[in-house]
């Protein structure tokens, strides 16, 4: 009969651990990463866990996890644990994520992830072995390295000026909102370990419940790290190290809320319903028609921002795509969009588009001074310039273009408001490259435009833009 | 069938709810943005999932979470978020997980611009990050291939276990053109035999790509160069212009194959016999085509909006038989089409230098 017995968490024989003594453990004598597994298993199997359990071991002693622990594994980068750990969760809110890590790959390197898998409150259990030191590198520092303690990278002991204070994490993220459980616990004596065992059974009831975030920090001793044999290890981490990380729950609101309070929808892929909502998002323009085109547009609209220029562009581009023609939309992009100048290019096209980009238009359309200047000459001889003599003071070349002259944004003040001047300017340029029959492009705008209380309108401001050319020609 | 006037980064989302895609985690950047916006919209209404991450390395472990779930996934960002995303993309290709990202390639080195670039060619093709790995690189020119490349890449993934990447340029990312969309299905490819999705009939799974044994590493790292043969094999995607009597062959990808399109004809009006070569897929490179027009070409131009990068692969294909030259912009710049028939008139009047 056996008296110690594994748990069924763990497997029997360690087949992914490489070489010899498959049934014992890598970790060190006196480390205290084989208890707190230990526990953790005991806790899977007999809180009947263990089957939906996803374990992630992280970078460090612990990057193992995966040897022992007979339930799903990832591996996951440095400090990446809580990470992948919130794509493990979401993906299947039902499952049981572990993310087991040490200082350095929790509260350096992984800080970030630390933060806000915490600060969103995801329903996993974070099990943080702080042992002071980075024992898998040989003994480097760590964020959690105490004042004057030595290691391979403060030869002469930690201080504070040099390398800064050891990070209390479970102090800092008991700051959050989110978090639902945070304690810290040791594993120096018999009586430490009996109170990790309830914490980390606590922590893993309060995921199963989903009541949301359960961070469980365990002060562990590391001899080989620290250079000590291992009672004096044991006897250093109760006496020292809990005075700059006191023991004890530092937030527990698990009490104060219902099961399922943290619990999050992710549904199975289902191709119907994804093609019903993907129909939604089909064009408005109305029934396509195949229109005569007398030649191809290639347009650059330019102006200030908040001109309407860019929906200009898209109104057009509706229009021909309605018109079953080849479309393209370009805007210069970024933070000249967010005030002022804008400008956009748009090709409509009989044959397939090469270059979405408008060099030489031949119709050019100007509702400010600095586009008339900046655009005027690279409009191709013959072709059309449209300016918005509201706005703008000077004269194109009429010899060489075909200019319209609109006082656009007056005649919008007058339709009712100086918003829809881009909509008169679409109205001359209708009317001045007969491109499109104007029924038809009355048609697509009642289509399109989203506010049905601003339809009236629109159309008033495009015949008055369509009248104007057509009258004054 | 379904139509809309969309950008090209929201044409990217359309494809990959109609791929089936279940998660998005991502970081702003311009100008890839709308990408993260367009899955915040359309993934929680759909019962999916979507989370702006706190970093863009973050955002690619969640990935890594999510695929090795066996569900598919995706992020997307642009040049500098790009080269945060590399650690996790080595650990993704290491794990053998599929999964899609997007690079909308902006200007740099550095923070440099939001304009366009195709400056991380070398990043997105030879493997960004540590180790023997590649990218399955997709390169779209048009907003309905953000579409239908999006659904192609997470096939591609899926079939080979390996991260996909659709690699575009910032114009073809913020252009709207006319998008045909595509029918959602149902997915081909059974995971349960390596996935870890926290269900006991996956629960003896690992997702790893840590190997500690040198002769054990070495043949996972060979397994993967088998695959990336097969894909090299299998897998080329190119489009051809005009090639077959083509003095000037000009080989360029994503929105300057636009643009050398557009010249195509012109040049020939003016005497000069120019056809276009269009990688789709950027790697695997179309190797094959380009050699197979030795015969018959006299000169291969690439142009790239880089100072150099995919004019390599190019060389390699051509490997000596034919002068090899190159034209790029970058920092934003995009050549026009004038100045590119100027390229032309120098190769096929001028002498032989590249």
């Amino acid at each position: 009969m056996k008296v110690f017995e594994k748990s069924k968490a763990f497997y029997e024989v360690f087949e992914r651990k490489t070489g010899p003594a498959q049934e014992a453990s890598h970790y060190c004598p006196g480390c205290g990463h084989g208890n707190v597994h230990k526990m953790i298993a005991e806790a899977m199997e007999e809180m009947g866990l263990t089957e939906k359990t996803v374990f992630v071991s992280p970078v460090g002693c612990s990057v193992f996890g995966y040897y022992y622990f007979d339930c799903g594994n990832f591996q996951a980068a440095h400090g990446r644990a809580p990470a992948v750990a919130t794509g493990v969760k979401r993906a299947n809110p039902e499952s049981i994520v572990i993310s087991y890590q040490g200082d350095g790959d929790l509260a350096a390197i992984g800080t970030a992830e630390t933060i806000h898998a915490a600060n969103r409150g995801e329903n996993i259990t974070v099990f943080f072995i702080n042992n002071a030191i980075y024992g898998m590198t040989g003994g480097q520092m760590a964020p959690t390295t105490m004042i004057g303690q030595r290691s391979t990278t403060t030869p002469l002991g930690r201080h504070t000026l040099e390398h800064g204070n050891p990070v209390r994490m479970a102090e800092m993220l008991a700051t959050l909102p989110a978090p639902t459980y945070i304690e810290r616990v040791a594993v120096g004596n018999s009586k430490q370990i009996m109170k990790t065992r309830k914490a980390i059974r606590k922590a893993l009831k309060i995921q199963s419940e989903g009541k949301g975030y359960s961070f469980v920090e365990i002060l562990s001793a590391c001899p080989t790290g620290w250079k000590m044999d291992a009672p004096s290890a044991r006897d250093w981490l109760v006496e020292e190290m809990t005075k700059i990380f006191p023991l004890g729950v530092y937030k527990d609101e698990s009490d104060n809320m219902d099961d399922g309070a943290w619990d999050r929808i992710s549904e199975e892929y289902q191709p119907e319903k994804v093609n019903v909502y993907l129909d939604q998002l089909k064009s408005q323009v109305g029934d396509s028609v195949d229109v005569e085109m007398p030649y191809d547009l290639q347009c650059k609209f330019a102006g200030f921002g908040g001109q309407g220029i860019l929906t200009l562009g898209l109104f057009l581009s509706q229009i021909g795509m309605r018109g079953q023609k080849e479309v393209s939309w370009f805007p210069a992009y970024g933070p000249e969009m967010r005030g002022g100048t804008a400008n956009c290019s748009v090709n409509i096209s009989r044959k397939r588009i090469g270059t979405p980009l408008v060099d030489h238009p031949n119709v050019l359309v100007v509702m400010n001074q600095p586009s008339l200047d900046a655009f005027e000459s690279d409009v191709v001889d013959g072709g059309t310039i449209i300016v918005d003599t509201t706005v703008v003071e000077g004269t194109p070349d009429r010899d060489r273009l075909n200019a319209v002259m609109i006082p656009a944004s007056q005649i919008a003040d007058e339709v009712g408001t100086p918003k829809v001047a881009n909509v008169v300017i679409l109205g001359a340029l209708v009317a001045a490259t007969d491109c499109f029959e104007k029924e038809f492009v009355l048609e697509t705008l009642r289509n399109v435009i989203k506010k049905k209380s601003l339809v009236d309108m629109n159309m008033d401001a495009f015949c008055r833009g369509y009248d104007f050319v057509k009258n004054e020609g | 069938m379904a139509r809309q006037f969309m950008k090209g980064n929201d044409a990217i989302i359309v494809g990959a709810l109609a791929a089936g895609c279940r998660a998005y985690y991502g970081y702003p950047i311009t100008p890839a943005s709308e990408i993260a916006q367009a899955a915040a919209r359309h993934f929680p209404a759909l019962g999916g999932v979507f989370i702006q991450a706190e970093s863009e390395v973050s955002a690619i472990n969640m990935v890594y979470g999510t695929a090795g779930m066996g569900i598919r996934t995706m992020t997307a960002s642009s040049s500098p978020g790009f080269s945060l995303k590399q650690e996790g993309l080595s650990y993704c290709a290491g794990a053998e997980l599929p999964c899609v990202v997007v690079n909308i390639d902006r200007g740099g080195p550095g923070l440099g611009n939001i304009a366009p670039e195709q400056a991380d060619y070398f990043q997105v093709t030879k493997g960004g990050g540590h180790g023997n790995y590649r990218l399955i690189s997709l390169a779209p020119n048009g907003a309905q291939e953000m579409c239908d490349l999006t659904v192609h890449a997470f096939e591609l993934a899926d079939k080979y276990r390996n991260p996909a990447c659709i690699m575009a340029d910032g114009i073809t990312g913020q252009m709207m053109e006319v998008v045909e969309i595509p029918e959602a299905d149902e997915l081909k490819h059974d995971h349960s035999d390596w996935c870890v999705d926290g269900t006991p009939g996956t629960r003896k799974n690992l997702i790893s790509s840590i190997v500690l044994d040198p002769e054990e590493l070495e043949q996972h790292n060979l397994h993967m160069d088998r695959k990336y043969k097969e894909i090299e094999a299998n897998e080329v995607l190119f489009e051809k212009y005009k090639t077959e009597d083509a003095d000037l062959v000009v080989v360029a990808y994503g929105v300057v194959s636009r643009i050398v399109y557009s010249t195509v004809d012109a040049a020939r009006e003016a005497g000069m016999k120019v056809g276009l070569l269009r990688p789709i897929t950027i790697w695997p490179f179309p190797t094959e085509a380009i050699r197979s027009l030795i015969p018959t070409a006299k000169h291969f131009l690439a142009v790239e909006l880089s100072t150099g990068q995919m004019v390599e692969d190019v060389r390699l294909a051509v490997e000596g038989h034919r002068p090899v030259h190159f034209y790029g912009r970058c920092g934003g710049v995009v050549p026009s089409g004038m100045e590119l028939e100027e390229q032309y008139r120098n190769i096929l009047e001028g002498g032989t230098e590249s």
